[in-house]
């Protein structure tokens, strides 16, 4: 991501860096809310589904069926995203995947069979809806939720290898041939890493909040419009809930990440707070830019930083001049990606704070439209953050793709002509954001029995009476009937 | 090296399935349609493409992502060459999955007849597409194209040969083949004579034109990749070249008679045996001067990965037979829904006929209580203390509800104060995984807790 131009290896051959730099992060920013929902929706649409059974009330089911319509395409546009994201593994990064494929490629292997299960279910969850009895159906959506949890356990315990590598010895080849990785030990490379594990519990929460705000936002527009039905509000309060619950816990999760990050990369945290010297007893800089060797223009707070990281006010922090400049990762973008993922983070939390709050003494949903119009911000806001937070990761590992053993120079690829790719690849997701804009409000608009919809056989007969009307008028007459 | 094999023999089978029933799509948008009987017609053999392979579709792709990986894993040298020489192929194979899908997402959203034929053009372009660029993959490896080292083979010579072009030719055409068997037997069990006519001759000169590349591509090979050549006619792949010779040629028979169920299995078989030939003929080769001994990962890697891969198949395959249990035996037919749900109509009007008899009886017993309640002089006082105790019954419950509520809110703080002191203030990596326990525990009650689906509810009462 951009970290050639801040090497001091970079040589002709790399002319491409930047551009393969900017074409994974773009292939890696469409990617990753979607993979957001992979986690987290099912379960979501599993609960609903449960409440259904329990209560036989038709309102959930009628939610977790439209929900189940947006999870299916957004997981086939998952699929084809993250099938970019493996061609651009080799396409983009040969000097990377020839050397370590052996050490990392098993956790891939394993993340495969993951989503084996997942494509296999959510296949069998959305076709068998009207077709296959309710609790085998209900069960149907388990392994989809399981496999959320281990395919990213497996595609993060990767990234932690990059950030942290261990279970393997490098051999130099002669000519910068990239070398060879001996003694590997694949599992201990994958599991024995102490950064996988927070950063899998970072990621993990995140989804719920980053789905929870999102799925909540058409629903809190609504309310602004005056829709109110029982419809639109358990729609928004189940997502509501678990982004609330889940987004103060992060701040603590955070911290954890960041004190690993202290503690293992001191480079990169020296590029998140723009701090130059090592320094005892360190002051954190809120907002202001880098420049010059020091944050021009923040706020200086005595020794905060050495407390946060190191919990000691008077604890040294490494600073920027311990590495040689060419390692050093473009401090700027680490600064404003991680204020902004701290500062979105905190206001989310704060929101779910007030969600709780009026929850636990009113017992009820909070009355101000601030509130709402907040939620509606929420969404576009949390996936800002999460997007954020990978920058904070990604580009802070610059200049390396291993952490200290391999630059990127390395590992991109020789063959000309990346930018006819990049672009090819930017117009095509272009095309497809317009189609996902246009199908997320088709679906949202549309009735749940038109002859287009997969579940919608059953929709028309039998049971589905509630759900025939469930489109438009459906909810507010239910919502009515409730009163 | 054999479970790449049988991954890209998968990918070919059932993947090649689905480009071939993409294909067909494209057809009927392409042939003229004059007359409403035969636009109608057309419309239909897409529905029945695509209502398929709608269910498997992500399952089918995801062979592709299982070769990809197995392969990084495995032969990472060769992985790296093979993927940075030939970028340009691969990312054309790219931009049709990404169509495909995308089809395939959109596809839900509408059903206006315009919109429709756009998103099945763009389909069925991709559909042929992402199987060429594939079996250019496949040629320019095959061929020996691909030099070790980081993109050392030139950009577009590596991939626009004789070889490449004739097998990305060959790839289109079995899938054309593949898919009309596939549908033909999908419409033969939905009963459906029409569309086993239509896919049954589409199947019969999709095999006869597929065969027809096959036999035009030898002299190419031939003349373009001669150690291929030999090895696939003289040498080992002798016997996966024969296999798929009588494979293609008894599915021609099958399907000829109709014998749609056996006519997949031979089709499968003679894609298989292409397949096998291919390996049979380029063994011990990789790449040009790379063996596949001196590709191989180290040691410890290929037993940790054949592990995962024999652990992951003990998982995978029942799942997928499940899949195709259910997709084949017609579970998710609209027909097959139909069906079912009249059964369940029955059921449930059964269940209504036996509900009133119920009532009826029901309704007896109540007259019964109230003569009885009149001949009792304290049967008022009774009934009033029943009242009483259920009311009683009713306001226990509710504060068994609220304190169950309140029991959750608490547990949940407890589990935010236990995560806090163990992630936040301890430092050993035991505590640190109990606290992410005790936050986890923390966010569960405090979800049961505030109880959305009750809290949307109350609204209502207020």
């Amino acid at each position: 991501m951009g970290g050639g131009r801040y090497g001091g290896r970079v040589s002709a051959q790399s002319l491409y860096l930047r551009d393969a730099s900017q074409m994974q992060a773009l292939s890696f920013t469409v990617h990753i809310p979607l993979v957001c929902f992979g986690i987290a929706l099912p379960s979501m649409i599993a609960y609903l589904e449960w409440r259904h059974l329990r209560s036989g009330d038709p309102l959930y089911r009628t939610i977790a069926r439209r929900w189940t319509r947006v999870m299916a395409a957004l997981f086939a546009v998952g699929v084809i995203t993250g099938t970019i994201l493996s061609f651009e593994m080799g396409m983009l990064w040969p000097g990377f995947m020839s050397t370590f494929g052996g050490v990392f490629g098993l956790g891939f292997a394993i993340e495969g069979f993951s989503f084996f299960m997942e494509a296999i279910f959510i296949g069998i969850y959305v076709y068998g809806w009207p077709r296959l009895g309710p609790r085998a159906h209900l069960l149907s959506i388990a392994p989809v939720v399981l496999a959320g949890f281990t395919g990213s356990l497996m595609v993060i315990s990767v990234n932690a290898w990059m950030q942290h590598p261990s279970g393997f010895r490098l051999v130099h080849a002669p000519k910068g041939a990239g070398g060879r990785a001996v003694d590997v030990h694949p599992l201990a490379a994958l599991f024995g890493n102490s950064f996988l594990w927070n950063e899998l519990v970072h990621m993990y929460v995140a989804a719920f909040i980053v789905t929870g705000f999102l799925l909540a936002m058409p629903y809190a527009v609504q309310r602004l419009r005056g829709r109110w039905g029982r419809y639109e509000r358990t729609a928004l309060a189940v997502p509501l809930t678990i982004a609330a619950v889940a987004s103060p816990v992060q701040i603590l999760i955070g911290d954890w990440s960041a004190r690993d990050v202290a503690s293992e990369q001191p480079t990169k945290l020296a590029a998140i707070e723009g701090l130059a010297h090592t320094t005892r007893g360190a002051a954190e800089h809120l907002l202001g830019w880098y420049a010059h060797g020091h944050v021009e223009f923040g706020i200086a707070i005595p020794r905060l930083l050495s407390l946060l990281a190191f919990h000691d006010p008077d604890a040294t922090v490494q600073g920027l001049d311990a590495v040689p400049l060419w390692q050093r990762p473009p401090v700027n973008i680490e600064r404003i990606s991680f204020q902004l993922m701290v500062a979105v983070g905190t206001a989310l939390a704060l929101l779910g704070v007030w969600f709780l709050g009026v929850r636990l003494r009113r017992g009820r949903l909070p009355a101000q439209r601030a509130f709402y119009a907040a939620v509606a911000a929420a969404g576009p806001l949390s996936v800002l953050a999460l997007v954020a937070g990978w920058v904070v990761t990604e580009v802070g590992r610059q200049p390396w793709v291993v952490y200290r053993v391999m630059t990127t120079t390395e590992a991109v690829t020789r063959a000309r002509g990346v930018p006819v790719g990049y672009g090819v690849l930017a117009a095509a997701y272009v095309l497809v954001a317009c189609g996902v804009a246009w199908v997320l409000r088709r679906l949202a608009l549309a009735p749940l029995d038109g002859p287009e919809d997969p579940l919608g056989a059953g929709a028309r007969t039998g049971e589905g009476s509630h759900a025939g009307g469930a489109g438009a008028g459906g909810p507010r007459a239910s919502g009515a009937t409730g009163a | 090296m054999i479970c790449v094999l049988a991954g890209v023999a998968l990918y070919a089978v059932l993947g090649g399935a689905d480009f071939g029933a993409g294909l067909w799509q494209l057809a009927t948008i392409l042939a003229p349609h004059r007359g409403e009987a035969r636009r109608a017609r057309a419309e239909r053999i897409r529905e029945h493409a695509h209502h398929s392979m709608g269910p498997v579709w992500e399952a089918n792709h995801v062979w592709l992502i299982f070769v990809l990986t197995v392969t990084w894993t495995a032969y990472p040298a060769a992985f790296g060459a093979i993927a940075s020489t030939l970028a340009a192929p691969l990312l054309l194979a790219g931009v049709g999955v990404v169509f495909r899908g995308a089809a395939y997402a959109l596809r839900s959203g509408t059903a206006e007849a315009s919109e429709l034929g756009l998103i099945d053009t763009v389909f069925s372009l991709s559909s042929i597409l992402t199987p060429f660029a594939l079996g250019t993959v496949v040629g320019a490896i095959a061929s020996g194209r691909v030099p070790l080292g980081n993109a050392a083979g030139p950009l577009l010579s590596s991939w626009l040969h004789p070889t490449s072009i004739a097998v990305g030719v060959l790839a289109v055409a079995v899938c054309a083949y593949m898919g009309a068997v596939y549908l033909a037997a999908d419409a033969a069990r939905g009963d459906e004579r029409e569309l086993v006519d239509a896919f049954r001759a589409r199947a019969l000169a999709a095999g006869v034109l597929a065969g027809a590349v096959a036999i035009a591509a030898l002299p190419i090979v031939h003349a373009d990749a001669h150690r291929l050549y030999h090895r696939l006619l003289d040498g080992p792949g002798l016997a996966g070249f024969a296999v798929s010779v009588l494979g293609g040629a008894s599915t021609l028979a099958l399907v000829a008679a109709r014998r749609f169920e056996l006519a997949r299995a031979s089709a499968a078989l003679a894609v298989a045996g292409v397949i096998a030939g291919w390996a049979l003929a380029q063994q011990p080769l990789l790449l040009a001067r790379l063996t596949l001994a001196q590709a191989a990962a180290p040691h410890d890697v290929l037993i940790a990965l054949l592990v995962a891969i024999a652990a992951g198949g003990a998982i995978l395959f029942p799942s997928l037979a499940l899949l195709f249990g259910l997709l084949l035996r017609g579970r998710f037919d609209p027909g097959g829904a139909r069906a079912q749900q009249g059964e369940r109509a029955r059921c449930s009007g059964e269940g209504a006929a036996l509900a009133q008899a119920a009532g009826s009886q029901a309704a007896d017993a109540q007259a019964d209580g109230r003569q009885a309640a009149d001949a009792q002089t304290d049967g008022r006082q009774a009934a009033g203390a029943q009242a009483a105790d259920a009311q009683a019954g009713a306001g226990a419950g509710r504060l068994l509800a609220a304190s169950s509520s309140g029991l959750c809110a608490r547990l949940s703080l407890a589990g935010l104060i236990g995560g806090l002191g163990l992630l936040s203030a301890a430092e050993a990596p035991w505590a640190h995984g109990l606290g992410v326990a005790c936050l986890f525990a923390c966010m569960v009650f405090a979800f049961a807790a505030v109880d959305p689906t009750e809290l949307a509810r109350r609204e209502d009462a207020e």
